[in-house]
């Protein structure tokens, strides 16, 4: 909302500059988005009118003026304007002069003819072209009248203002008005309201004799006010209307359009002008529209309504979408004699609905949809008819013709003293808050801890007890309320899923994986990049009705295409090697989609490339997370068949009854896909079920106090032999007595026959109790290399 | 023989100053003072003396075995130091060469940003509640006192998956689902992923992150709700930013506030980062709204309490002096290194 503080003053004494009245006005509840100084930057530009004008002897398109700007010497000037005329009153850039944007003019010759000077237009000094007259678009500014000859333009034409442009929340659209932000300043500043002038000095004959009113929808219409103006005089408004309306940002078209906008602006109540030779039967019925009825709104274009929009009728016909825009079948003319103004409040839903379909807003939609307060339409209607006396722009008709069913009135709150104070921490005496609440044009009756409030009835958002609290506390200024700390004593948890994952991000991080962050919403081509089968439960999508576009259109089922977009991009990017890792949210249908959520499952992939990583190095990674959220004895199983990875560098990771997840070395046509031109490693971890089976309860064991014997064998096997097979061999077999085996080296080539391999482990004995004998240790090892012959065919190697 | 004793003990001197290596140091520790070396020799022969003599001469002989004993030590002590310092000057290393790298990993900056906002609530007590990205139409707008026909539903802001469930624009329903679930006192805090309508620039991203916040108890004031973000402020942008409330409008609190901080690049004198203003606006805020009490059945004449959201990528931004919001999930490498 934009607001001139020129026409502000209006409404209530502002002695503050600007920057103390913004910074107060935001501290009351209204705050500001910019402020905009005008007429600054202005210097050396007076009126001057022009005496003489003649073609310039060697250019088509210029002209030579002679200028009278009070001096005894005319000033010659060079233009070339086409909207000129000789005693025009126009403003006149002299010599050395400056316009807003540091432009600096000087005199020189255009086309070997001297030119002291320029004529400027109201865009040279500094207006946008949406809000200049159409007459001045593309032309120099012709003054409305006649202005002392070589006085300052900005002092003669006022041109010096700040326009302030307010933030106006949804509660409150009574500051979508002149007077609503003159009340806000009012109380802000302690100041009184003072309200324009509504009546009219002379009126004559009688509105009821031009026109009759019927509301046939009272749900959507709650007043119609019409009121009557004869002998109308269309003309162009005086300068001080026009300006208020350009700086609040709206183009001043004729005197009747410029006073229904200026009382808009002044009341938030939207105004529309009929020409009453249109209206046929001298009737106004407020009507829903027909179905599929094609109505031309002022601007030309044809609509096509639907049979829940409100219709403004005559005696025959549509002559205005009701709050949005009026006909063209009914506009004000040039010729315009007798016109119908209408004050209405119409449905904020209904108007929206109409607006949004017809996809049509405009200044009045857009403040029907906020809700607008029934009681103005007889004063704002008032307004106009004043206005229209004041500026003799036609003769008034007595009277309104009033249909309002239903008369909206305020119902008193009721307030308790010690209430407020406890929700806002303070100590406000009964007189304190009914001084701020008078000051809000609230009435007030205090009766011991209890207040009776009656807001006006343009505060509409006002009907609870905690309305009034706020209305309370940002009046006496938040700034002034105290400063404490909650008494409670709270203790502060962490849930269980939450303090995992962020053990688990710690871990990554110290195992040198960066953390990465990636759209919940996904495409669903990722799947098919990744080489996911088609009927499978990746594919199973929760969708987005109206996503941006089909890159975000479905919530992922798996981190992984997210994942390898990244090493992709990456990758692009020639960063040699990364390990990155993510977890967050995948997303699963639920049966009854209409009622339920989908189902959330915290997932975690980890991917790296570059030098020095493998399929063991992120193996490595997975033990080590594992063994640190305490879970040990996970199974790795092959896994050939699963399409992100390589048939024979991929595992499914089994802990107990559960598959945590899986892992491999990407496919090759995968990571061809996501432009990676070197082996890939990734994992997709299901860690909901980390979660579940994470154990981070720790016990200390008693270092050992007997020394260990170390046994060192290589074994040879056949290739198909898995190392965990060999390993569980050992293990089940050394009982007890083996405290730990692990693989050290697996060797093929030379000394070793042809699809076979060399597995060499060392093997650690101790007791808890007592030093192993020899005897022992010899025993049980030769039983585990027995069992390694018998069951894998495994043969002892010299080492 | 006492001339005998003098003579070992001259050579003994001077050769072990010719002596070049500890080798042939120890060589004439051998020859002299070895089982079979001079001075055992020469004492061996001392049965032909009398018993007088003999003890005057065993005096004799230890003295210099002493002698030579200290002298061997010497020879060998500075053998060893010398030797010490060959090697040293053989094994310099430069030192200006670079370390070897070890890479630790880094959180991603939202991660972070959400963690140091968390630890400093979960100091003042508040605990975390999460809940899930896609929320029901319920608890997104109607639980929090959204008007039915609040832009904010239309399809143009917010993203459906059916009529009745949206991707959450706030992470606001977890103060409806916790204020149905649990009964006061609660002291919440509640972090996660949001989603809007809004195509991706430099200011926008359609997913973004919000802390929550929600302590509902007997007497909280607004009072409460000042000091509690007023010293959030200070432990996250310095001791010496001030706070600001400025009256707002929330559908789900009553009275609103904006809470705006004392630019904490420039100490408020103004710069490009708070536009020239001083001041940062950094959350919404408010008394909660009875009507959103009432959902979870609060006593709202018992209970009071007060809620505050803020956006996470906008901090990070700021703090980072981040300059464009989609830097954050691109998740370039170099990027994410940077927070180290």
């Amino acid at each position: 909302m934009l607001v001139p503080i020129d026409w502000l003053k209006e409404y209530t004494d502002i002695k503050v500059d600007v920057d103390l009245f913004c910074e107060r006005m935001i501290m009351s509840g209204s705050n500001i988005e910019t402020v905009e100084r005008y007429g600054e930057g202005i210097e050396n530009v007076v009126v001057g009118r022009i005496v003489d004008i003649e073609k310039h002897p060697d250019a088509d398109k210029l002209l030579v003026t002679q200028i009278d700007i009070g001096e005894e010497a005319l000033l010659q000037i060079v233009t070339g304007a086409t909207n000129i005329f000789e005693g025009a009153y126009v403003p006149v850039v002299l010599h050395g002069g400056k316009l807003p944007g540091d432009k600096v003019i000087k005199k020189g010759r255009l086309r070997g003819v001297e030119s002291n000077g320029m004529l400027c237009s109201p865009g040279e000094l500094g207006f946008e072209d949406k809000v200049i007259p159409v007459a001045l678009k593309d032309g120099i500014w012709i003054l409305d009248k006649e202005y002392p000859l070589g006085q300052d333009i900005v002092e003669a034409l006022g041109l010096k203002n700040s326009v302030v442009d307010f933030e106006i929340t949804p509660n409150r659209p009574d500051c979508l008005s002149m007077i609503g932000m003159g009340r806000e300043a009012a109380a802000t500043f302690g100041g009184t309201l003072k309200y324009p002038e509504t009546e009219c000095q002379k009126e004559e004959g009688k509105a009821k004799d031009y026109i009759e009113i019927e509301i046939k929808k009272p749900e959507l219409c709650r007043r119609y006010v019409g009121r009557i103006v004869k002998d109308v005089k269309i003309e162009q408004s005086p300068w001080w209307l026009q300006k208020r309306l350009i700086y609040s940002g709206m183009r001043p078209i004729n005197n009747i359009v410029d006073i229904t906008n200026y009382v808009m602006l002044e009341y938030g109540q939207p105004i529309h002008a009929f020409d009453i030779r249109d209206i046929a039967d001298s009737k106004i019925i407020v009507d829903t529209a027909e179905e599929g009825e094609v109505f031309t709104t002022l601007d030309g274009t044809e609509r096509k309504l639907t049979g829940n929009m409100l219709l403004i009728k005559d005696g025959k016909r549509g002559v205005a979408i009701a709050g949005v825009m009026g006909g063209l079948n009914s506009e004000i003319k040039e010729d315009t004699a007798t016109i119908l103004i209408e004050a209405a409040n119409f449905s904020g839903d209904s108007i929206r609905a109409t607006s949004k379909k017809l996809a049509l807003r405009t200044e009045a939609s857009s403040r029907f949809e906020k809700g607008i307060d029934p009681n103005l339409c007889e004063t704002a209607a008032d307004r106009v008819c004043k206005l229209i006396e004041l500026l003799g722009a036609g003769t008034v008709i007595k009277g309104a013709v009033d249909v309002y069913p239903t008369k909206l009135d305020n119902d008193a709150v009721t307030v308790r003293i010690d209430r407020i104070n406890n929700i806002l921490g303070t100590d406000l005496s009964g007189k304190e808050m009914e001084e701020i609440l008078e000051s809000l044009e609230m009435g007030v009756s205090r009766l011991g801890n209890t207040m009776k409030v009656t807001p006006p009835t343009i505060r509409q958002d006002l009907q609870e007890e905690i309305d009034i609290v706020e209305e309370i506390a940002r009046i006496y200024g938040y700034d002034k309320l105290p400063v404490t700390l909650p008494k409670g004593n709270a203790e502060a948890k962490k849930s269980r899923e939450r303090s995992l994952r962020d053990r688990a991000r710690e871990l990554m991080t110290a195992m040198g994986a960066n953390e990465i962050q990636t759209y919940s919403f996904v495409s669903p081509k990722g799947v098919d990049n990744v080489r996911i089968d088609e009927d499978s439960w990746e594919r199973n999508f929760v969708r987005l009705i109206n996503p941006l576009g089909e890159e975000n259109s479905v919530m992922r089922t798996i981190l992984t295409p997210n994942m390898m977009e990244v090493l992709g991009r990456n990758y692009s990017r020639n960063i040699s090697s990364v390990k990155a890792f993510e977890i967050g949210n995948t997303f699963f249908k639920n049966l009854d989609e209409e009622v339920a959520l989908p189902d959330e499952r915290d997932s975690m992939a980890i991917g790296c490339y570059g030098e020095g990583e493998s399929f063991f190095t992120l193996k490595g990674m997975l033990e080590e997370l594992f063994a640190s959220l305490g879970i040990r004895g996970t199974v790795y199983v092959p896994e050939s068949d699963y399409g992100v990875y390589h048939p024979g560098r991929c595992a499914r990771i089994n802990y107990k009854d559960t598959e945590l997840g899986i892992m491999g070395e990407v496919h090759p046509d995968v990571a061809e896909k996501y432009g990676i031109g070197t082996r890939v490693y990734c994992c997709e971890l299901a860690f909901d079920q980390v979660i579940r089976h994470a154990d981070t309860t720790k016990f200390y064991k008693p270092l050992p106090k007997y020394p260990a014997i170390s046994r060192d064998i290589a074994l040879l096997v056949k290739e198909e032999v898995y190392v965990a097979e060999i390993e569980s061999i050992i293990k089940e077999i050394g009982g007890k007595l083996l405290e730990s085996v692990s693989l050290f080296d697996v060797y093929r080539g030379k000394q070793v026959q042809e699809g076979r391999k060399s597995a060499a482990f060392a093997l650690k004995y101790r007791a808890a109790d007592r030093t192993l004998t020899d005897e022992e240790v010899v025993k049980v090892h030769q039983k585990v290399l027995d069992a390694l012959k018998e069951k894998l065919d495994a043969v002892l190697r010299e080492m | 023989m006492q001339s005998q004793l003098m003579k070992i003990l001259q050579e003994a001197k001077e050769q072990l100053q010719m002596a070049s290596s500890i080798l042939e140091a120890e060589d004439i520790r051998v020859k002299v003072l070895g089982k079979k070396g001079q001075l055992t020799e020469i004492l061996r022969s001392m049965g032909s003396l009398s018993p007088d003599e003999r003890k005057d001469f065993g005096k004799a002989a230890n003295n210099v075995r002493a002698e030579i004993e200290s002298l061997l030590e010497e020879t060998f002590t500075a053998m060893k130091e010398h030797q010490k310092a060959d090697k040293f000057i053989k094994e310099k290393i430069d030192v200006t060469e670079p370390g070897t790298k070890i890479n630790l990993g880094v959180k991603h900056p939202i991660t972070i940003t959400i963690d140091e906002i968390s630890r400093i609530f979960m100091s003042m007590g508040f605990s975390i509640a999460e809940g899930p990205e896609v929320e029901t139409v319920f608890n997104n707008f109607d639980a929090l006192n959204a008007p039915k026909n609040h832009p904010s539903r239309d399809m143009t802001d917010t993203f459906y998956i059916t009529e009745n469930t949206l991707l959450r624009t706030q992470t606001s329903p977890v103060q409806a689902r916790t204020l149905m679930k649990e009964n006061p006192p609660i002291k919440i805090i509640s972090p996660g992923r949001c989603f809007r309508c809004d195509t991706a620039d430099a200011t926008h991203s359609p997913m973004f992150h919000q802390v929550e916040g929600l302590n509902v108890d007997e007497g909280i004031t607004m009072a409460d709700l000042k000091g509690t973000l007023n010293s959030f402020a200070k432990q996250l942008f310095g001791s010496r930013v001030k706070t600001k409330f400025r009256p707002h409008y929330f559908p789900f609190t009553e009275p609103s506030a904006e809470m705006d901080v004392s630019c904490f690049k420039c100490g408020g004198a103004g710069c490009r980062f708070c536009k020239g203003s001083g001041w940062i606006e950094i959350l919404g805020c408010g008394m909660v709204h009875p009507n959103v009490l009432k959902v979870g059945h609060v006593d709202t004449e018992k209970y009071t309490g007060f809620a505050f959201g803020m956006g996470v990528e906008r901090i990070a931004l700021l703090k980072y002096e981040i300059d464009d919001i989609r830097l954050l999930y691109e998740n370039d490498m170099r990027f994410i290194q940077q927070f180290k």
